[in-house]
């Protein structure tokens, strides 16, 4: 075995270590910190491809922002170990079941029609950051522009929620 | 040099985790970040398919995903308060207003 292909086994196996993880916890504390493991290691398989920009905003956007909001709400609602009913895990049954038949589908299909896909790979012809930068100035000017609009309604729509009415 | 075919399997399993933590789980914050691992999931997809291509399509669509992701973050969790604050419960199963 190579070394990326052991580094990807390696960083692969944290990241679903982290997402069963995020399954089984019972604290949503828990399942947050297990998420920020999933987010961590797959920036480092971002790295791995050579898409080093994806993997500091994946770090810097997800690993920080989101996460840290999940984790400041969690602490705020001071939110407790979640309780299952007996209806609730009768629904995990059928649940489980459809859930591995749409992954196995899924991963079939791409194992069976994949291979003229990674006849193409190729690295370090193209700088990705710089050649992001043009991309998104240039052909995709108008939905990056679109994406601030985005942000300023999403700001206005969780100040307006989250206020205290007025009594 | 990792098969593409590695890394779009990882993500197809990613995602139906991410799926049954969805369905299986009861506390709203939870179901919340299960939706984000799904996200994560495509993403990865996104950019395997981008390195696979020699195309950088894909990272930017992967940092569209992000800045959705962040708004729907900021929203969603507004909407999580507001639950918390008139059911005192995070519990998917007493919001049950609508329910017969």
């Amino acid at each position: 075995m190579t070394a990326p292909l052991v580094i990807f086994f390696v960083l692969a196996a944290l990241a679903l270590f982290g997402a069963v993880s995020l399954i089984l916890q019972k604290h949503p504390i828990h399942s947050a910190l297990s998420l920020i493991v999933v987010m961590v290691a797959l920036a480092g398989l971002y790295l791995l491809m050579g898409a080093e920009f994806v993997a500091a905003v994946q770090i810097i956007v997800y690993g920080g922002a989101i996460m840290v909001l999940f984790v400041f709400v969690i602490m705020l609602l001071n939110a407790g170990v979640e309780e299952h009913t007996s209806i609730s895990k009768l629904a995990g049954v059928p649940g489980l079941a459809l859930v591995v038949a749409l992954a196995g589908f899924v991963a079939a299909t791409v194992a069976k029609s994949g291979a003229g896909v990674q006849a193409a790979s190729q690295t370090g012809a193209l700088s990705s950051t710089r050649g992001i930068s043009e991309m998104v100035f240039k052909d995709f000017v108008y939905p990056f522009e679109l994406t601030s609009f985005l942000i300023l309604v999403a700001i206005l729509g969780a100040t307006v929620l989250a206020q205290r009415e007025k009594s | 040099m990792v098969p593409t075919n590695y890394y779009v399997i990882l993500s197809a399993i990613l995602f139906g985790l991410g799926v049954f933590a969805f369905i299986f789980k009861r506390n709203i914050i939870t179901i919340f970040m299960s939706i984000e691992l799904m996200l994560n999931a495509v993403n990865l997809a996104f950019v395997a398919f981008s390195q696979a291509l020699g195309k950088l399509d894909g990272q930017v669509f992967v940092l569209f995903v992000i800045v959705v992701a962040a708004a729907e973050a900021a929203v969603g969790l507004g909407i999580i308060i507001l639950i918390a604050r008139n059911r005192q419960t995070l519990n998917v199963e007493r919001v049950d207003l609508l329910k017969l």
